[in-house]
């Protein structure tokens, strides 16, 4: 059936929901192959310890166990990939599925055991014998820099990877004439991702013919075959990953892990299908961490608060291995230090760390929202130095709204950008001056629960893409186009098939909606393929907001070839030169007559039998197409945050929440603020709630849910979310920017500087994230002096 | 996330459950599950034996029994928080029972686990030693004792509970005064920070602690303020009096004490005021 009904900017119910809501989706746990073996990874229990033996035998006494291997057993063809040498002097140590020499984080895999059911697998590793000599440990980004520090990879000397750095302008000249220069200095904690769906993997061998299937929970299909070719040596064109239901990544299986190279090195030894699934406990240990930076960052500007110059020095903890992307995760950051306001000299260092920790990686945001926290707080702090309203030191150092791209003083071209105008109407929506009016009367009357209000006017830039631009200027190792085709059958169902791999951001959905407004379909009638590198073998997959800035272009963009191929077909079957047809209305209509119609549907049929068609033109009706853009896209917005202080306990409550994003085109509102609230209450949790904490041994002391906070729906207020500002991108044709990490960039510094706000009568200027309850009340008693008491 | 391998066996009676417990060694009993098992999964508990009462019906009961009630020890929170007869008679029991962890928790977890646990951290106990509730524990051969609450508490997750003898019933007093339960917790569905149960009993106060120390404890040296005639800020100041709170990934003890002076002057407040 041929529509002229319009799906983008409709708030189209998920097509995946039916299945994913009543049980139906088949997750990689919930997949089982005829002979199939149970893999457990031995962990190292010491955070730094030299492994002087691993004796595998007593596993292989229990029963059900069927085999067990040592590092040394394995013989790997590479490492596993990092593909991101940030700079060309990166120190990177070579990391192998299992080490052999030396266990540089709680939780490294020294060992395998291989059983007949999960739990004889488990029974087994926790026999193996290693034989450890435990080393000191550093777990500090900063200590780790330090003289005397143990060192993580001994053949380097030093813990410091590598140094990034971008200068624009004069930045010693104008730092040493600026009249105000503010400097803060902030420490992000690490995070634990926690996707309700922990990693999981089935690889199934083929003895006979050398072919592999891996199902994994990944993000990230085509890049993990690559990958893991490179690692265990089997040719790509053998392999084929599967990335089924996949239950959260939030980068966090935006990753290349051990244990997928480990279950297809043990499927292939031993000639059956092996897997593995992660438990929660794994999680915390083994899954890559977020975040972790220590911030030094200044502003320079004029009595007044006009913004001259902006300088970062962050120190970055790597984890105990440069996973994919980690020396590229704080970098994505790097040209954001200066937010959405002017100036005219800026500059960041980046220096990446080896520290005895499980390895960090890109989490929700990656990059963006360490650089956000360090100027959205910075600004408040102007604000203050100034004495000026936190709303007025923005407005005035805004770039000016432009539709054209334009650069940046932190380097960048972005698309398109009006700042003031998601500000007027945040504020609009959020009641400001009768909240400001609120907090007054309580600060007068001296009460022990105060409130604070915090901003957060955020510029960021993400979908991930220009592969000219990430491969010259970033020097990241892959590319960043898309691919999608687009597949007509006989009786007008079609086929949308991408490599922007989605996994639970509503992606089916809203590629669906493209191609039918492209085809002139029903939303029904559009079917999306994605996650198998057999059915869709192009493909960059789906992290840093890039399936719909990305992705849908692709799609858009092979569905106009079906058009223009059925265009042919159409007007030959209406006997009429191809120039009196137009598309109009979800269909091709003879100029002048348009009741004379052939839909898409009608086409492919007549592409199908071939009985008819015209000359030139071969059979069948589908399009491809590789979406590379020119520049990244750049969402904005501003947030505000309401928050109450309870000054005798230090708690801290979350009272009102504002977002306004700007993200271009709006392909779905209601899928669109779903993201924008998950993604604000991803980032309350990290202003107030979460915290990875090791101890001085290096052990992780918040290991499970009940000593990781990650808060539950009683604890987060209703995010009001507002659409209405509508800035289109130039970088695509569509004009999107990107929702799916704006809510996590934007919220933590709101939330912040809200706290701060709260306690500013009372002498406080600083509170150190996660904002606990016992950190707030530190603050209150240090700021009055070590006394305590009531506000 | 896998426990260690245990056996199982389902008690149908009380007496069977004793039986069965007295069977073996490092026995333990399973009512709700809800603190047993997740020490199980990470291991830190490796019983040999669960003895599961959970379907024992009789042992799930609110009832007046004259200046007392009496609550079956597997009585569920979610039973307990939606007592008319508690509501009326020992609402802090009712209204603390709402404040457990989260719905689902309140639908599997039971009042007399949640006590004979012992952990220092739950509400239940420290409520009971506030009221000055009894309970009953039932031994071998049909033996039944009765233990006053600030007897029972022993030591960290250690109650006055012999391995092959089993709490059945909670004893509390009804109460006509004041009352006050407040939890000091990070996330809606934590463990209590600090907790503070005061309760007006005969003319007197009576507070209790959570997780202040390796069991719930009397905050007496509040108590023997306010008897002196001391208003509840002058009193909360000795809140922490004899404690010895943990340190650990959410909390200093400094601050833990801190908080319970904070806690208990509210308390106090609403309870008295």
């Amino acid at each position: 059936m041929a529509t002229t009904e319009k799906y983008v900017g409709q708030p189209v119910l998920r097509k995946e929901d039916p299945e994913l809501l009543t049980g139906r989706g088949r997750y990689t746990d919930d997949l089982s192959v005829t002979g199939m073996l149970w893999m457990s990874v031995v962990r190292s229990p010491f955070a730094h310890a030299r492994i002087k033996g691993v004796d595998v035998s007593k596993a292989l006494e229990v029963p059900g166990v069927v085999a067990a291997f040592a590092g040394g057993d394995f013989e790997w063809a590479g490492p596993l990939l990092m593909a991101w040498p940030v700079t060309d002097d990166l120190k990177n140590a070579p990391h192998m599925p299992l080490t052999t020499d030396k266990a540089r984080y709680q939780g490294d895999g020294v060992a395998v055991v291989v059983a007949e059911s999960r739990g004889a697998a488990m029974d087994g590793a926790e026999v193996v014998d290693v034989d450890y000599d435990a080393l000191p440990a550093v777990t500090d980004v900063e200590v780790a820099t330090e003289h005397g520090a143990p060192i993580v990879h001994d053949d380097f000397g030093t813990n410091e990877s590598y140094t990034w750095s971008l200068t624009n302008g004069k930045v010693d000249e104008v730092f040493a004439n600026a009249p105000v220069v503010v400097r803060e200095r902030y420490r992000i904690q690490r995070q634990v991702p926690n996707a309700i769906e922990p990693r999981a993997i089935l690889v199934e061998p083929n003895a006979a013919s050398g072919h592999f299937t891996m199902w994994s929970s990944t993000q990230i299909p085509h890049v993990l075959r690559t990958a893991m070719a490179l690692a265990t040596g089997i040719p790509e064109s053998k392999l084929r990953i599967v990335a089924p239901r996949v239950g959260g990544g939030f980068g966090s299986k935006l990753q290349v892990y051990p244990e997928e190279a480990l279950a297809l090195a043990v499927a292939k030894k031993l000639g059956r299908p092996i897997k593995w699934v992660e438990t929660r406990s794994e999680n915390y240990l083994a899954t890559h961490h977020g975040r972790d930076q220590l911030q030094e960052m200044e502003i320079a500007a004029d009595e007044d608060g006009k913004i001259l110059g902006y300088r970062a020095n962050i120190l970055a903890n790597m984890g105990a291995y440069l996973r994919i992307i980690a020396p590229g995760t704080p970098v994505l950051g790097g040209f954001l230090y200066c937010g959405a306001y002017m100036g005219e000299a800026y500059h960041v260092s980046i220096t990446g760390v080896y520290t005895n920790t499980t390895p960090v990686d890109a989490y929700r945001g990656a990059g963006r929202p360490e650089s956000t926290q360090a100027i959205e707080r910075a600004m408040d702090a102007l604000a203050r130095r100034v004495g000026k309203d936190v709303v007025e030191i923005r407005r005035m150092n805004f770039m000016p709204p432009f539709t054209e791209a334009t650069q940046s003083i932190g380097g960048l071209m972005i698309d398109s950008g009006n700042y003031p105008a998601t500000l007027d109407a945040a504020l609009e929506m959020f009641d400001y001056e009768q909240l400001r009016k609120e907090q007054q009367a309580r600060r007068d009357a001296g009460d022990v629960r105060q409130i604070g209000i915090g901003f957060s006017t955020y510029l960021e830039n993400c979908g991930w893409g220009p592969s000219k631009v990430i491969g010259n200027v970033l020097q990241y190792a892959g590319g960043g186009w898309e691919a999608a085709t687009v597949r007509c059958h006989p009786t007008g169902k079609v086929v949308v098939i991408t490599g922007a791999t989605p996994h639970g951001q509503g992606g089916e959905t809203v590629y669906a909606q493209v191609a039918a407004d492209e085809l002139g379909l029903k939303v029904e009638d559009v079917e999306v393929l994605f996650g198998d590198t057999d059915i869709s073998p192009n493909g960059w997959d789906t992290y840093g907001s890039r399936g719909a800035a990305v992705g849908t272009p692709a799609i858009a963009q092979a569905a106009a070839r079906v058009r223009e191929k059925a265009r042919k077909i159409a007007a030959h079957d209406l006997e009429v030169p191809e120039n009196e047809v137009e598309w109009k209305d979800g269909a091709f209509r003879l100029r002048g007559a348009p009741d004379v119609a052939r839909t898409i549907p009608e086409t492919a049929f007549a592409a199908w039998r071939a009985h008819n068609l015209p000359s030139g033109v071969e059979p069948g009706l589908e399009g491809s197409a590789f979406f590379d853009p020119e520049n990244l896209v750049f969402p904005f917005g501003a947030h505000i945050c309401a928050v109450e202080v309870d000054t005798e306990t230090g708690k801290v409550d979350v009272l009102k929440y504002v977002a306004v994003d700007d993200i271009g085109t709006v392909l779905n509102p209601m899928l669109a603020e779903g993201q924008v609230v998950g993604g604000v209450v991803q980032g309350i949790a990290e202003a107030l709630f979460e915290e990875a904490v090791y101890d001085d041994g290096g052990n992780l002391v918040s290991s499970t849910m009940t000593t990781y906070a990650i808060p539950g729906a009683p604890d987060v207020p209703t995010i009001d979310v507002g659409m209405g500002s509508v800035t289109p991108s130039t970088t695509n044709e569509l004009g999107i920017k990107g929702v799916g990490e704006t809510g996590t960039i934007a919220s933590p510094p709101a939330v912040l500087n809200a706290v701060v706000d709260a306690l500013t009568p009372l002498g406080v200027t600083q509170i150190d994230r996660p904002a606990t309850s016992e950190r707030v009340w530190r603050a209150i008693r240090d700021a009055r002096g070590g006394k305590g008491g009531r506000a | 996330m896998i426990p260690a391998p245990f056996e199982y066996a389902r008690a149908e009676s009380i007496d069977h459950a004793i039986e069965l417990l007295g069977g073996a060694d490092g026995a333990k009993v399973l009512a709700g599950g809800h603190s047993l098992l997740p020490l199980m999964k990470t291991r830190l508990a490796q019983p040999s034996l669960l003895v599961d009462i959970g379907r024992i019906g009789d042992l799930s009961y609110i009832r007046e029994d004259s200046d007392v009630i009496a609550i079956g020890a597997l009585t569920r929170h979610h039973d307990v928080a939606n007592s008319e007869l508690l509501q009326q008679a020992a609402p802090i029991v009712a209204d603390t029972a709402e404040q457990v962890g989260d719905p689902q928790v309140r639908h599997m977890g039971t009042i007399g686990g949640s006590i004979a646990h012992a952990d220092p951290a739950g509400d239940m106990g420290t409520v009971m030693l506030a009221l000055g509730a009894e309970f009953v524990v039932r031994g071998a051969g049909g033996a039944s004792r009765t233990v006053a609450a600030g007897d029972f508490f022993k030591g960290l997750f250690h109650a006055d509970l012999a391995p092959n003898e089993v709490l059945t019933e909670i004893r509390v007093p009804k109460t006509a005064g004041g009352w006050s339960y407040l939890k000091f917790h990070r996330r809606a569905i934590d463990w209590a920070m600090v907790g503070v149960a005061a309760v007006q009993r005969n003319g007197s106060a009576s507070v209790a602690l959570t997780n202040m120390g390796e069991t719930p404890m009397r905050a007496s040296g509040v108590e023997e303020a306010l008897a002196g005639g001391a208003d509840p800020a002058t009193a909360s100041a000795r809140a922490d009096e004899g404690t010895a709170p943990p340190s650990d990934a959410f909390a200093s003890a400094e601050y833990r004490k801190e908080v319970s002076k904070v806690l208990v002057r509210r308390a106090l407040e609403e309870a008295l005021g």
